[in-house]
């Protein structure tokens, strides 16, 4: 620490010190520090805005005339095209981002529990392999991958698209989900319970099941968003795996948007619809969602 | 509880996660790196590459690959610089407690909800290189407040720092990740010791600098790893904003889909993946035996 020598502190008497009245200078302060905030807030939010107004555009205006202009006659026409173009991806990107959610959510709260509770010989070593599997660039796999799972759908087409998708994201997801439920189990479930539960027999699975698993929600919460949100917003697996009439949203919209002459009103609501659902989960469970990016930093 | 006696049913409850890991991470990267090294001829008897370490040769002396490289370098440089600086600042601006602290935190943190290929739409309209009368997006919005100088080209000029354009959507999307980083670490500095920084008579400054800073420095580079991974891996958000064969914005992620599905050289792409591996594995294992090593310490 600094070696200042000691102002001595004035008279004792005002504390708490949260209470007394800020001085000229740090009301200033407060102020510009709040105008920049505003101001990123605004920059952040622009798009948004750009979004919403254009989507409900007719095309007349989308010139570079009216550009940021709000609409003089708004239309919904927009949004119901691109919900008509949507919907079907819609559909398949809500099977696959809710059963790859679940999916390796309930694999990484099985290892995690392992992995942090009943360590075999290597555990840790093992734990490290899989975590390493988080930061991959899935490019390194994806040639190999494509044939693979090509290969699979040949013998088994019923595989082919929403399901090959599942397979993947589970399969990708089983590092962070393990990650998540590692930590979690760590410092949630104190060991002496599960000492006293095999003291007086019971199983590793029956520990497992009886024990952990009825108090592993708030991890689940945070896995299932996670991995919902990252398959939901997967674009290169969704690339590689499946083809515009099987792929997911992204692909879709990615379609939808490198159309021929663009409609940029049916362009920017199909933004919106696409992003609405991982949207709305961020603003109803943010607080979750935060503990999920949180613990993709490995601490 | 560490080891135990019946570890095997452990061990068995994680083997098919292993298992899956191991074929799926590990078998494909090898299947990946075996596909690097083949020699492969066209149809025609023209070498596309000779086999062995020659065809990682050829892969880096060739220009497109360089170039390819360069755009990468400086995309990461800027994406990483900007979301470190904004995410410190915003943790800065808000750590303290502000009204609405919870308003600005979910905004600014909103974008990480979203896809790239849905924000991609809409910066690849913000970012139109139209100027003048053609001008649409951010350029012009700088006409309407009379600011002209700043239109710009943005990422689609040849020119040799355009990639820096091409990561303001990036920054746009994770400087709140940062920020959230660094507010938790902020936010987990207990106040005694600001308390016994200031009654040692430190100033603000100084406070921040060798009090606060130094113990956020775990998180920095954690912060830095993350983006900095990300940034390597970078694909939808550029094949959102300037298409899927783009040249002036190619980096080694999008041009290993171009030498997969136009140049028809899956060798070639393979080597291209391998490389980005290696590139982000040098980073990220030393950074997973570090933390292994300080989680271990800790306990």
């Amino acid at each position: 620490m600094t070696t200042t020598t000691m102002t001595p502190a004035a008279p004792m008497a005002p504390l708490p010190v949260r209470k007394r009245t800020r001085t000229p200078g740090e009301v200033t302060a407060g102020m510009v520090k709040m105008a920049l905030l505003v101001f990123f807030a605004a920059v952040i939010l622009m798009p948004v805005y750009v979004l919403v107004i254009t989507s409900i555009k007719s095309a007349a205006e989308y010139g570079a005339a009216t550009a940021w202009s709000l609409p003089q006659a708004p239309t919904l026409a927009g949004w119901a095209a691109a919900w008509e173009a949507l919907a079907p991806a819609l559909l398949r990107s809500v099977i696959l981002a809710v059963v790859a959610a679940a999916v390796s959510s309930m694999l990484g709260s099985m290892n995690g529990f392992v992995f942090a509770k009943w360590k075999f010989p290597g555990a840790d070593i093992i734990f490290t392999m899989f975590l390493f599997g988080m930061f991959i660039p899935y490019q390194a796999v994806m040639i190999p991958l494509q044939a693979l799972m090509i290969n699979m759908n040949n013998t088994a087409p019923f595989l082919a698209g929403i399901p090959t998708l599942i397979i993947a994201h589970t399969i990708y997801g089983i590092p962070i989900c393990t990650l998540i439920f590692r930590n979690y189990y760590a410092t949630a479930v104190p060991s002496e319970i599960l000492e006293a539960a095999r003291v007086d027999g019971a199983n590793m699975w029956r520990i497992y099941r009886s024990i952990v698993l009825p108090v592993s929600a708030p991890a689940f919460v945070v896995t299932l968003i996670w991995q919902f949100t990252s398959a939901w917003n997967d674009f290169l697996f969704a690339l590689f795996l499946t083809n515009r009439n099987t792929g997911p949203v992204t692909y879709a919209l990615m379609e939808l948007a490198s159309a021929q002459n663009p409609d940029y009103a049916r362009t920017m609501a199909g933004v919106l619809i696409a992003s609405l659902p991982t949207l709305v989960v961020y603003i109803v469970l943010g607080k979750y969602f935060i503990s999920g990016l949180m613990s993709g930093s490995v601490k | 509880m560490g080891r135990v006696k019946n570890w095997w049913t452990g061990l068995l409850m994680v083997s098919p996660s292993i298992l899956l890991v191991i074929v799926f991470v590990y078998g494909l990267i090898g299947q990946n790196v075996a596909t690097s090294l083949e020699a492969a001829k066209t149809r025609s008897g023209r070498v596309l590459a000779e086999g062995g370490l020659a065809n990682y040769v050829e892969l880096l002396t060739w220009d497109r690959y360089q170039h390819a490289l360069w755009n990468l370098l400086i995309l990461t440089l800027v994406f990483v610089g900007g979301t470190m600086f904004f995410g410190l600042l915003w943790a800065l601006l808000l750590e303290k407690g502000v009204p609405g602290e919870g308003f600005f935190r979910s905004v600014y943190l909103f974008p990480m909800a979203v896809s790239f290929i849905a924000s991609g739409v809409v910066w690849r309209w913000l970012l139109d290189p139209g100027m003048g009368e053609q001008a649409i997006g951010l350029n012009k919005l700088f006409l309407m407040m009379g600011m002209p100088a700043l239109q710009s080209t943005w990422w689609s000029s040849a020119g040799k720092f355009n990639m820096a354009a091409m990561a303001i959507p990036a920054i746009w999307q994770l400087a709140g990740y940062v920020m959230a980083l660094f507010l938790a670490g902020f936010r987990g500095i207990s106040e005694d010791q600001r308390e016994a920084a200031r009654v040692d008579g430190a100033t603000e400054f100084q406070l921040y600098r060798h009090v606060l800073f130094p113990q956020l420095s775990p998180i920095a580079l954690s912060a830095l790893i993350i983006v900095g991974h990300m940034s390597m891996k970078t694909f939808d958000l550029i094949y959102a904003i300037a298409g899927q064969n783009s040249y002036v914005s190619e980096v080694p992620a999008t041009l290993m889909w171009v030498q997969l599905f136009s140049l028809n050289n899956p060798v070639q792409a393979a080597a291209n993946a391998t490389i980005l591996l290696a590139v982000i594995a040098v980073a990220v294992v030393p950074y997973l035996i570090y933390t292994n090593r300080t989680e271990r310490a800790g306990r």
